[in-house]
């Protein structure tokens, strides 16, 4: 059977006729009826775009962003019925995309936009909590990242641009590399600029060991690390838990 | 390296965090905002509006049919020479917890690809 | 194992479809607001917010689980990671009702977010038993299914909607939502009799009504087409028609449908205190 395979067709490629067989229950063409489903199909899918990318969005412009979204709903519909999953593969889309090919920053805000929403849905867990601890006790802590806890590295500013683009008080952007820490202490998850050495430790963690030898290993990767501002910032984000990651 | 490494700076370091957490308990609930992501990507089963052209046309980027240009904040944007022109470059940062999936696969990419 | 002869446990009083925006207005003061109705999809996170508020509601109202994307009416088999998903889901919510649409969504280019149409034929109806089939087996629950709203008619089509809908009941024990906005929309569309439709109409079987607005556009000769958005208002023959269905089915379960241009919370109650108008009468 090959008459979703053809409706398919058409509806993504309005160049397309109508598939055969169709007609407006009154003995005439489909016309504009079919358009119903098309348009159904491109306007929600690039909604769910514009909520979902709300910084790109407005970086690029809602007409731009609107017209580049159609082009791209078109080429990579979604591969999940889940909307909350949908855009994926619209960092892999900008890097190859024409007409912001002079914007190399886009496909990183889209991946750390991406992030934020992975990390909004991600499971809960109770952030480590390292009150009434002595120095002692706490490195000896072997923590996990909490499910909700990504890094997005770039090689551009985007932590400013960012900020930039959701607090009007922020400054603009300058030059250099920034990697992105998010934490979702409760059901918010919040960006923070990671200082140099940060990805190091945030990936040693992944192997459960304890703080002291996580810090260990990072100063011995990156020495000029601040070991002192990554562990306070890991603490105070939220970024780790004691708990198993599976619900 | 010792499992028990416990030098001065890594005790510093905790003490450090430690005093932040103690000065600063309500710091990670001040914290909290909603930046829309939780109405991102919502399902439901409405249906669009219309008939309406946005499912009737498309621009074809290729040609040179596409006229328009990004016209948002990213004019604000200026970064220092030597940023731009590195699409090209590998960019491919793991994204530490599967983000690396967002890259295109080839098929996909090769149609996209100025003309 | 839940009673499978019961439709829905839903009460015979008014729901709304859930919005995380309306949170707090829900919780302060529901009104008539007798039960809720959330978007499955929605709710397949591992965590956060949408599932903290969901264990919440879950404990003050009678939640019904409304599937938009399983492609039931797909000519390629189910999405099985898709259906464990919605197994777990109900596993821990333990909703009062669970429906899906008689459309599909999915094909092999991917998932387009619409409830396209389907051929009433004995194919289909086959194929569309057999989901359901598979669907109430995995879940351990008996569905609803809901009527579509259409736009176009299949030549193909040799079956009344009524008449596959039956059909489909009969040979899978599911129930019916019966989408009164749907029935006016594929009405005026197909230049049908909407009153007809609903006597024709199982009604025994309905689990679950559903109101919403539509928008009105025109076809190329100029003839009525109403799109099924639920952005605003339900109009007064929809309401008439759900007063008609409502004096012949007795009481039903009934929603208010909004999801774009979501109005204030009070725009809601104040939709489902009409609906309860006309519920209440034939309680009492």
């Amino acid at each position: 059977m090959h008459r979703q395979s053809s409706f398919t067709d058409a509806v993504l490629n309005p160049d397309r006729a109508a598939p055969g067989g169709l007609s407006d229950g009154f003995g005439g063409p489909v016309g504009k009826r079919f358009d119903v489903y098309r348009n159904n199909v491109v306007v929600s899918l690039t909604e769910a775009l514009e909520t979902g990318f709300p910084v790109l969005r407005k970086l690029v412009g809602d007409a731009f962003f609107k017209a580049m979204a159609g082009v791209f709903v078109r080429a990579h519909p979604p591969t999940s019925p889940r909307l909350q999953l949908y855009g994926q593969r619209l960092p892999g889309f900008l890097a190859s995309f024409p007409p912001v090919a002079h914007l190399p920053y886009l496909p990183d805000i889209a991946r750390l936009e991406l992030g934020l929403r992975q990390s909004y849905h991600a499971a809960d867990a109770a952030p480590l909590d390292v009150g009434g601890l002595d120095p002692d006790a706490m490195l000896a802590l072997k923590p996990l990242v909490a499910p909700a806890t990504l890094v997005v590295q770039s090689r551009y500013p985007i932590f400013a641009i960012w900020r930039a683009n959701t607090d009007s008080a922020a400054p603009g952007p300058t030059g250099g590399a920034q990697d992105i820490l998010i934490t979702r202490p409760r059901f918010d998850p919040a960006p923070h600029l990671l200082p140099r050495g940060g990805v190091t430790l945030a990936r040693l963690l992944k192997g459960r060991i304890s703080l002291a030898e996580a810090m260990a290993a990072t100063l011995a990767a990156e020495p000029e690390a601040d070991i002192s501002a990554l562990l306070s910032l890991f603490i105070a984000s939220g970024a780790l838990t004691l708990e198993r990651k599976d619900l | 390296m010792s499992t028990h490494v416990k030098s001065l700076a890594l005790l510093g370091a905790a003490a450090a965090a430690l005093t932040a957490h103690a000065t600063a308990p309500a710091q990670a609930q001040a914290q909290e905002k909603c930046f829309g992501v939780s109405l991102a990507g919502e399902n439901d089963c409405a249906a669009g509006p219309g008939t309406t052209c946005a499912g009737t046309s498309t621009v074809d980027y290729q040609g040179n049919a596409w006229t328009l240009v990004p016209a948002g904040t990213c004019a604000d944007i200026e970064l220092p020479d030597g940023r731009m022109g590195e699409t090209e470059a590998s960019l491919e940062a793991d994204g530490f917890e599967g983000l690396a999936r967002d890259l295109p696969e080839g098929t996909d990419t090769s149609i996209l690809r100025p003309v | 194992m839940r009673d499978m002869s019961v439709p829905s446990s839903l009460p015979h009083a008014a729901g709304i479809g859930y919005k995380s925006r309306h949170y707090a207005d829900l919780v302060a003061d529901p009104g008539p607001v007798g039960w809720l109705e959330i978007h499955a999809e929605n709710y397949m996170g591992d965590g956060g917010r949408p599932i903290a508020q969901l264990r919440a509601l879950a404990e003050r109202f009678p939640i019904s689980v409304h599937g938009v994307g399983l492609s039931i009416g797909g000519d390629r088999p189910l999405d099985r990671d898709h259906l464990g998903r919605l197994r777990r889901l109900c596993d821990w919510l333990d909703p009062a009702s669970f429906s899906e649409h008689l459309a599909w969504s999915t094909h092999d280019t991917g998932y387009l977010n619409d409830l396209l149409p389907l051929p009433y034929t004995d194919a289909t109806l086959a194929r569309v038993a057999a989901h359901i089939g598979q669907v109430q087996d995995v879940l351990g629950r008996r569905m609803l299914l809901e009527n579509p709203s259409t736009y176009l008619a299949f030549d193909e089509t040799t079956m009344e909607e009524v008449d596959f809908l039956s059909e489909l009941a009969r040979r899978t024990g599911c129930g019916l939502l019966l989408d009164i906005n749907n029935v006016f929309v594929s009405a005026t569309n197909q230049g049908t009799d909407a009153r007809a439709y609903i006597d024709a109409f199982p009604l025994s079987q309905v689990g679950e009504v559903h109101l919403g607005g539509h928008d009105e556009d025109v076809d190329d000769t100029g003839r009525p087409l109403l799109i099924d958005s639920h952005g605003c208002a339900v109009v007064d023959p929809v309401w008439a028609l759900y007063r008609y269905t409502i004096a012949q089915s007795g009481p039903r379960p009934t929603l208010i449908e909004w999801d774009t241009d979501v109005p204030a919370f009070a725009t809601l109650r104040a939709e489902a205190a009409r609906a309860d108008a006309i519920l209440s009468p034939v309680t009492a």
